[in-house]
């Protein structure tokens, strides 16, 4: 059309609803994936209940969100997830959700098969089982691989397989695509990012140079075939742009609802820094993507920063704002994965003090002894000496 | 499919699609395919609204006010919303 700025332009500026929204439903998960960008485990006991959830589907139905990507946690896990999940349908919103494949049973498979508004994701980090389970938990392959199985068996059409790309999978990507082929899949790889618990291990398990380079190459000659949520536009300073929109679309065109109905700018920036508001204020859903502040902030021309001048700028726009912070990098600086390598020399000039740490932690504790049965075990350690001391002598 | 015409053929949205208004134009969401698309002008939308009053895409343009200079550009953006279904003959489902 004749005398349109690019989309990407208009983009930048925010839209009337997200294109599309990470809704994770639960924090709890019976998995414990060492980079899980929600840190998730146990469940939080203000999660959203059920009628509060079909609220917030009311709501992206008059807003016309037209697909929501459910995840967790584990969403399957909560009691009301199949009401929620028909609920949506019922009111045009299409669901994609994110699961460990645990409880795809064959009567879930059935019933997914028959459903056509439900898209499924089924996750593994390693195209075999050595390279999986040792991010994702001992028997996570075998689980997922069952799920896909059960799947292809009730006959659901082209369940999506997601993988995080590491060091350790990224040389995996044709065994992976093979994997896709065999259970007529689509195939849809993400970027690892160092959020929640993912900032843990970020340092040794994000790609190498070499990797990122290999991945470009490869995502450019499977194109449109493999979904990547967009999450590697920061590689299109390569070059030739990648496939998708090439931008940070956070509180422009997607933002993230976590358990609690807090709503975040996107799904890897859960800190109180990214956070817009909760659907449960009196304004909603609504009223915080088009109100909140740090909306209107993110939605108002960004500075490039020490960026600008680079001639790359225009094609990775500095990269993922929430990899930068939660690395400690100045938000209008370079990506930490920038192709030119100018966030690994901040990343080495930087102190550790710099480093935000998440606030929302979900993670399942560990037990402080192997075999301590004691449940105040922990009142008498931090008890004063002669308190213990009566303890001790009063349970011989 | 039958082939899109742009002077001849009534068409109108495919019922499977949903269209949200935005300033640069709309989204368009195909339920069925789960395609999205976006409309680059707010011109666009109207034609594809007016689409259903008319008897083919050129009557719908023309309807809507578009210059006759801008015609091809809309006809190249109309075949592609035929092509990928999101919007179909009138009668048929």
């Amino acid at each position: 059309m004749p005398g349109v700025a690019p989309l990407v332009d208009q983009f930048e500026l925010g839209l009337q609803a997200p294109i599309c929204i990470t809704w994770e439903l639960t924090y709890a998960c019976n998995l414990a994936c060492v980079h899980c960008l929600s840190s998730s485990g146990r469940r939080d006991p203000r999660e959203l209940s059920t009628a509060e959830c079909k609220g917030v589907i009311d709501e992206l139905e008059r807003m016309q969100v037209f697909y929501v990507n459910v995840g967790g946690g584990e969403p399957t896990v909560r009691k009301d997830f199949w009401e929620l999940l028909d609920y949506a349908g019922e009111h045009n919103v299409g669901v994609k959700f994110s699961t460990n494949g645990s409880r795809i049973d064959e009567a879930a498979a059935a019933r997914l098969a028959a459903s056509d508004y439900v898209d499924v994701q089924v996750s593994i980090d390693g195209a075999d089982a050595a390279v999986n389970d040792a991010v994702r938990g001992p028997g996570s392959y075998a689980m997922a691989l069952a799920a896909l199985e059960r799947l292809a068996a009730a006959g659901f059409e082209q369940p999506k397989i997601s993988v995080v790309v590491t060091r350790h999978n990224a040389g995996q990507l044709d065994d992976f695509k093979a994997i896709a082929d065999r259970y007529g899949a689509q195939l849809r790889i993400t970027r690892l990012r160092p959020s929640g618990r993912g900032a843990d291990v970020w340092d040794d398990l994000h790609p190498t140079a070499e990797q990122q380079r290999s991945l470009y190459e490869w995502l450019l000659a499977h194109g449109e075939e493999v979904l990547t949520g967009d999450s590697f536009f920061h590689l299109s300073a390569y070059g030739e742009a990648l496939p998708g929109l090439n931008l940070c679309g956070a509180g422009r065109v997607v933002c993230l609802i976590d358990p609690v109905g807090d709503v975040y700018a996107c799904p890897f920036a859960i800190h109180e820094e990214f956070l817009a508001g909760n659907v449960r204020e009196p304004r909603g859903f609504e009223g915080v993507w088009r109100d909140s502040e740090l909306f209107a902030e993110l939605r108002s021309p960004q500075s490039g920063g020490a960026c600008e001048s680079c001639g790359h700028y225009d094609a990775c726009r500095g990269g993922c704002m929430a990899a930068k912070f939660f690395t400690g990098l100045p938000l209008d600086g370079p990506d930490p994965e920038c192709v030119l390598g100018n966030g690994e020399q901040l990343l080495a000039a930087r102190g550790d003090a710099a480093i935000p740490t998440p606030a929302v932690d979900h993670s399942r504790r560990k037990p402080s002894r192997a075999c301590d049965e004691d449940p105040l075990a922990e009142f008498w350690a931090s008890a004063p000496a002669h308190v213990a001391q009566r303890a001790t002598s009063a349970g011989g | 499919m039958p082939e899109f015409q742009f002077s001849s053929g009534a068409w109108q949205l495919n019922p499977q699609v949903s269209l949200r208004p935005e300033s640069f134009g709309a989204l368009a969401y195909h339920f069925g395919t789960r395609r999205l698309s976006f409309f680059k002008s707010r011109e666009l939308l109207e034609v594809v609204e007016r689409l259903p009053d008319e008897p083919d895409p050129a009557a719908a343009c023309r309807a809507v006010g578009i210059a006759e200079r801008q015609l091809p550009s809309y006809e190249r953006a109309l075949r592609t919303l035929a092509e990928t279904e999101m919007i179909v003959p009138r009668g048929e489902r």
